[in-house]
Parts: structure tokens; sequence; C-alpha cells
């Protein structure tokens, strides 16, 4: 009887190293002609409800433009996922993998997690990969001269706070002075990001700033909304989460009688899975967005006979036109235009991520090239330049109505010139210094 | 009919004692040193050095840790991960530290990576000693309890002060770039993963060695009376607080060794989450697994947990399955949470038993009676 498990454990066992095998003579790329793009996407774990539609807005864009017009420039795109579950190790691993594959290797990374943007930062550079964190990551990496290979377009969270903060001085005429703001965050890399400019904002308003973090996943947050609600009664709240945290959050300041109209999220903590999974105490809620929800823009004509009614979509039909979906829509359009900027100057071939990052640093999204590709509306116009990787883009505020988002102001530019910009410059050369990276000259590109 | 140590003499007690007192042992033991050094590097391609090998060598530092207190020692231990961000972190905290401006001189001088790791290790060996203290008094379950603390007290501290990261905004660390050896950069983007590979493997191969030989000293067999009996180990003169806290001081040790590793050599940057209580759970796991009480254990353990999931993920791919990336994630957790409900039913005392069973079996063959 021993002998026959133990039998049973060997054949697993020589299973086992024959796959191991397999894995190493494996893992190389496909030999297909194209431009590989990886899709470093979650669509399991904790965060996955608003990664799944990131993920799928994101792939049906490429696949709107193989189907379409044939790839970029008549080059296929090469299409791949890889699921990082939200987790640093599994993304540096996904990142390990991908970067090496298709006939020139990977374009660019959109990790979509703060956490694995900054695990992969300094490898990017190595491996001269661009990087985009669009509305996420490190916001001091909008500094093209110390972070060549980092985009931060079109806007940073440092550039979020601010642009939320002044939403808060028109609702109140300007008078910030003595106000009381809470900001309610995610424990970790991301939450921690609005912080500085936060208070760098309550010492130059003169309003009072209270920090309530919140740990990992999100989902005791009782304690935390007792205190705001019942205690600090602050006028306005901030926050910056992500995941099940929305929800509780959005529950839990029901619960204690906190105004939703007087709660701002930063874009991840505004789609409709979050509000849909509140109910209906999320109505009123505010979000801030750098791209509009909504499915009436010019894209989606084309995404709806080319892949919709093709049934070539990634996902079902209820997500398309939600905050987050169109956001994958827009990632993915920045990283299809830096490809193409490059093709218009290193040729219409496959390109190395060395030559897209020269693309993606002159992206130049104008009013009429938005409308020729079918973004006028839903983003607004931005443009990079060799030290500057933010662009300019603007925030927008957009409230809950119960049933969907509505815009509740006007695109609202951060300010950068003399604000934001110099806190970026500042951040960024510690960090060059810490790296001992020469900043490159960018007066002479 | 190989494996068999009819013949072999041992003339000397320095013959009798050693490692691997069976001539095919020893021979296996330094083919896999010649193979992990030599031969691993020139086959194996980067993505297998720097995202499969490399965390699995960080992860046997962490379960020989592990195995140390709760395997030789009988202490069960929930504080892994806090004690890997200790490393982690006294590690970071260590290599940016510029001595030459604590000194007054004019150059800016850093410490040594080998100093960093070990400096690394002793700090989180003191952190572990205050931690063990409850020890003392508590047993078993409610042990492992107590050593949830210093999970959460250090995740906690490390997010909270500023200092530990100094003063970054996000409160992520990430290695500043050093070199072993002039010209041999180490840490950093730049360091290429065979060095990076080689300096993590001499340094599994030194501290497993001298795990092995504690646990054959006589603070390893003290540790073993105090797990088996530790009244009986105090009457027979073992001094239970001596030899609790060593085991504590000892396994943060290789603890805090294998978080700055893993902060250093693997990830290069890393916010106090990555040592979350799951990381605690999965060394012990680790050392469930490969087995309680032994070095081959701690490997063995480290290696079904590290590289199955990579195996899984990877391996309908491999077989020219397109399956969707969600699907396979499911799949990974089904697969690996049977496989490990199986190994468990088929050997009770984990990976470690089964090799010793099929040396056994192999002793015999072909003629079992």
């Amino acid at each position: 009887m021993r002998l026959s498990k133990f039998t049973k454990a060997s054949v697993y066992t020589m299973v086992a190293a024959a796959l191991t095998v397999g894995v190493l003579a494996g893992g190389e790329a496909r030999a297909e002609d194209g431009q590989y793009v990886p899709g470093m996407v979650y669509r399991t774990g904790p965060y996955a409800p608003g990664g799944i539609p990131w993920a799928d807005g994101y792939a049906d864009y490429f696949t709107l433009l193989n189907e379409r017009d044939g790839g970029i420039g008549g080059v296929k795109i090469l299409y791949d996922e890889c699921d990082s579950a939200y987790n640093n190790d599994k993304g540096v691993e996904c990142y390990e993998k991908m970067k090496g594959q298709g006939p020139t290797g990977a374009s660019a990374f959109q990790p979509l997690s703060t956490g694995i943007s900054y695990a992969i930062l300094d490898r990017v550079r190595a491996d001269k990969i661009p990087l985009i964190t669009s509305g996420l990551g490190r916001a001091d990496a909008s500094v093209g001269s110390v972070f060549p290979y980092v985009f931060t377009l079109p806007v940073t969270y440092w550039a979020g706070a601010d642009a939320i903060v002044q939403y808060i001085g028109q609702q109140e005429k300007g008078a910030l002075k003595g106000k009381k703001i809470a900001l309610v965050y995610h424990d970790s890399a991301y939450g921690k990001e609005p912080i500085k400019t936060l208070e760098a904002l309550a010492a130059k308003e003169g309003f009072e700033l209270s920090l309530f973090p919140v740990p990992h996943p999100g989902l005791e947050q009782k304690a935390t909304w007792l205190k705001i609600g019942r205690q600090l009664r602050p006028d306005y709240v901030i926050m910056w989460g992500w995941g099940v945290m929305n929800a509780t959050a959005l529950k839990e300041a029901a619960a204690v009688g906190f105004p939703m109209d007087h709660f701002i999220g930063v874009w991840w903590s505004g789609s409709e899975v979050d509000m849909n999974a509140a109910g209906a105490v999320a109505k009123g809620f505010k979000a801030a967005q750098f791209i509009l929800p909504g499915n009436s823009f010019g894209v989606y004509k084309d995404l709806k006979t080319k892949v919709f009614d093709a049934g070539k979509a990634k996902g079902e039909a209820a997500e398309h036109g939600t905050v987050i979906y169109n956001r994958g829509l827009g990632a993915a359009l920045l990283t299809a235009e830096g490809i193409k900027v490059a093709q218009d100057k290193f040729g219409k071939k496959p390109l190395t991520g060395e030559q897209i990052q020269w693309g993606v640093e002159h992206i130049n999204l104008s009013p009429e090239r938005l409308e020729q590709i079918g973004f006028s509306g839903m983003i607004n116009p931005v443009k990079l330049s060799c030290n500057d990787h933010e662009g300019g883009g603007s925030v927008i505020i957009t409230q809950w109505d119960g049933k969907e988002w509505q815009p509740a102001s006007d695109w609202i530019m951060p300010r950068r010139e003399g604000f934001l910009r110099p806190m970026y410059e500042e951040s960024a050369m510690a960090y060059a210094k810490e790296k001992g990276i020469t900043p490159r000259d960018c007066s002479k590109e | 009919m190989f494996y068999r140590e009819a013949g072999q003499f041992k003339a000397s007690y320095a013959a009798d004692q050693q490692i691997f007192p069976i001539r095919q042992d020893r021979i296996a033991y330094y083919t896999l040193l010649a193979v992990a050094f030599a031969a691993v590097p020139m086959v194996a391609n980067e993505y297998w050095m720097a995202t499969i090998l490399i965390p699995f060598l960080v992860m046997s530092i962490a379960s020989l840790g592990l195995n140390i207190l709760t395997g030789y020692a009988g202490q069960l231990s929930l504080g892994t991960g806090g004690f890997m961000a200790t490393g982690a972190f006294a590690a970071y905290k260590l290599s940016t530290w510029d001595i030459g401006a604590t000194f007054g001189l004019a150059e800016p001088m850093h410490l040594h990576m080998v100093f960093v790791f070990l400096g690394a290790g002793v700090i989180t060996a003191a952190v572990g000693v205050l931690f063990g203290m409850p020890s003392l008094r508590i047993k078993g379950f409610y042990l492992a309890v107590a050593t949830l603390a210093a999970q959460f007290f250090l995740l906690w501290l490390f997010n909270k002060v500023p200092w530990f990261t100094n003063y970054s905004t996000s409160g992520v660390i990430s290695a500043p770039p050093r070199e072993l050896f002039p010209g041999v950069v180490i840490t950093g983007p730049m360091a290429h993963p065979v060095t990076k590979y080689l300096f993590l493997l001499s340094l599994v191969v030194l501290l497993a060695l001298g795990a092995k030989n504690i646990m054959r000293c006589h603070l390893g067999r003290a540790w073993m009376a105090i797990r088996d009996m530790d009244i009986a180990a105090e009457i027979i003169g073992i001094r239970p607080m001596r030899t609790k806290l060593a085991a504590f001081a000892l396994s943060s040790f290789y603890c805090g060794i294998a978080g700055a590793a893993w902060a250093f050599l693997y990830t290069g940057s890393v916010e106090p989450l990555a040592f979350s209580i799951e990381v605690s759970f999965k060394v012990l796991f680790m050392i469930i697994i490969g087995g309680l009480g032994s070095i081959m254990g701690s490997f063995l353990g480290a290696a079904f947990i590290t590289l199955l999931p990579v195996l899984l993920t990877n391996g309908p791919r491999l077989l020219g399955l397109n399956i969707p990336v969600d699907i396979i994630s499911h799949l990974e957790f089904m697969i690996f949470g049977a496989l490990i409900i199986f190994f468990l039913i088929v050997e009770p005392h984990g990976l470690a038993r089964l090799w010793q069973i099929a040396k056994e079996k192999l002793r015999l063959w072909p003629f079992p009676y």
C-alpha cells in the first residue's frame, strides 16, 4: 500500500519535473511578425472588479486597430495578457516574462498599479522600455530628464489632489481658510501619493488636513468613519481608495451621515462598480476623472461595428462606456499613439522600446488629432516634451446621480507652474541623487 | 543497487560525523552545487534567473529561518513577514547611510553590501529576541498569536515612521546601486541577474551549512530537547530562556537576511505591504509541506510554494492551450490547493520525509523484502 502511494507520488513529481523542463524550453517569443504590446492586467484577486473593465477596454482598442486598420501603420499588434492580481511580485514576474517577447520586445508597459510601477520603475530604465502610468504611479516621474522611460500623462496624483482642492475652493467661493478636510487613503504607495501635495496646499490655503489610512484591502473602516463623522466632522472628505475599499467607505460614510456631495474621490474611487456595490447611499458622491465615461464618443462607432457586433469584445456589453472601461481605452490610445508617432520617425515596422520611448515623448494629442481618432470630449488635449512627461492634462469632477456619472464642474487645470512643477523637480532630483542618475540635458534635444 | 553504503568504512571520528556520511550523497551534493554555481548561470535565461530562481533562493533562506524556530525549537511563529520587513528596512537604512558625512569625511562613503546584509540580519535578530520574550511564558498556538503582534507592529512602524523610508512620500524603499567588488554591480537596476544569483546562492549555501551545523551541535540539540518536552529539557540542565531566545535570534537573523535579499536582490523596491501576513503564512506552509525540523525540507518546501504557481501559470501556454489569463489564475489556485492536500495526505511529515522514504526504498532496490 505504502509503495503504491509512493509510486503515485513519484509519478506526479515526474510530471511536475517534465513540466519544469517544458517551461525552461519555452518562455520564448512566438515567431510572428508585428508589434508586441504587453497587457499587464489583473482579472483576479481583490481588485479584479476594477481590473477587468480596464483590461477589456485596453484589449478592445487594440482589437479595433487590428480589425479596422490592420494594426498601426500596417504593422499588426500582437497583444498578450499576463495576470498580475495587483500583486507586486507577480507583476515583476509578468514584466520579466513579457519584456523580451515579440520580434522587437515589449512596446510599453501599463501596469495599472502604483505598487507595480514602483517595482519596475528602475527596471524599465535598464531595459529601455517605456512605462506609462496614466493617472497613477509616481508623480515626480513627470520630470522627463530624470525619468526618461516613465510617462505620467495626462495627470498625476499630485495634479489630481490639486484639482480636487481647487474644486473645493470653487464650491466654498475661495474661502478655504479654517476649513477641515480629511483624506481617507489606501495605506500603500498608491494612497500615500497625494499627502505631500495636500500638506503643501493646506499650508498655502490655510485649511486643516487630517489623514486617515485604511489598511489593505479596506474592508474595516468603522472606526475611521466614526472618528470622521462623529468627532472630527470635516467640511470635505477626499478619498484615495481602490477596490472594495471604495464601496465600504461609501457605506460607512452614509452610516455616520456624512453628506455625499462633500465626499470627493480620486478617479480610482469613482467607478460604476463601486457605486453599484454601495447601492442607493452612493447618490451624490463625487469623483475626479481625467477620462469621461459614456459611449457616445466617436471611437465607439467603430468599436460597435468592428469589435462589439463582430463578437470580438473581451468583456460583456454592460461595461462598455463605463468609467474604467473608457480609461482602459484611453490608456490603450496612449500606447498606440506612442507607437504611431515613433513609426512616423523610424518607419512602419515593428519598433523597439527605445524607439517607442521617443514616440511617447513626442505625443501631441491636439484637439484635431483627438477628433480624428474619435476621442474628442472624452479626454482633454495633452502634449509631451523631453522634460514634461505629464503633458498638461486636466481633471473634471463628476457626480453620481444614482444611475450614472454627470459632470459637476468644468475641466480644471491643475496649478503646475510655480506649484506642482517645482515639487516634482525637487523630488525627482532627490531620487536622481539617491540613485546616482545624471539627468539628461533636455535643452539639447 | 547504486545507492548502498556497504563497504564504506569510517576510519576517523571526523569521517563518521560528517554531514553526508554516505558517499553517494556527497557526490550528489557536490554535483548539485556544481550545477547550481556553474551550469545554471550558463543555461538559464534572464527570466528564469530573475523571477524564478532568485525568489526561490530568498524564500529558502526565510524558510530555513522559520524552520530553526518552529521545526527545531518548536516555537510556532507567525511573525516571519514582520522580521523580513525588518531585514529589508534595516538593509535600506544601512546601505543609504553615508558614513562619510557621519564621521566628517569629505567623500561620501557607504557600507559594503556584505556588511549591509550581515547588519540587517543582526538588527533583525535583536528585534526577534525582543518579540521572542513572550515565548518564555506562552506556548503553542498562543505563542503564534503573540508573534502576530510582531507582524502587525513592525509593518505599522515602517509605514508610520517616515525615517525608515528616508522620508519618501510613497513609503516605498528601493535598493541603491552598489558594487560587490569594484566594477561588479550587485544591487540596483543595472545589476545583472547572474551576479545577483551567484551572490545569493553563495549566501544560501553558507547559511544552510551554518544551520545544518548548528543543528548538530549542543545548541541544536538543546532546541530539539525543548521542542520535544520542555520540562524534561529543563531538568537535564537546559536553560529555557537562553535557548529559546537564541532560537528567536538565529531564526530572525535568517529572516532578516531573507527580507534584505527580497528587497535588494529580487524586487529592487518594496513597500511594507510586500511583507504582509500572507508572507508569514506562506513561509509557514513551506516548512510544513517541506518538512518540519529538516534543512532539506526548507528547500523542498520553498521550491514547492514558489515554483509550482509559476509552473501552473505558464504550463497551459506551453502546452499550446490558449486559455484566458483569469481562468489560468483560478486554475492555478485550484490545482495548487489540491496538490497541497494530496502531498499532505500521502506524507503528513512533508516532502523531506518523502525523500527519506525514497532513499530507504532505494537502498533495498531492486530486492525489497
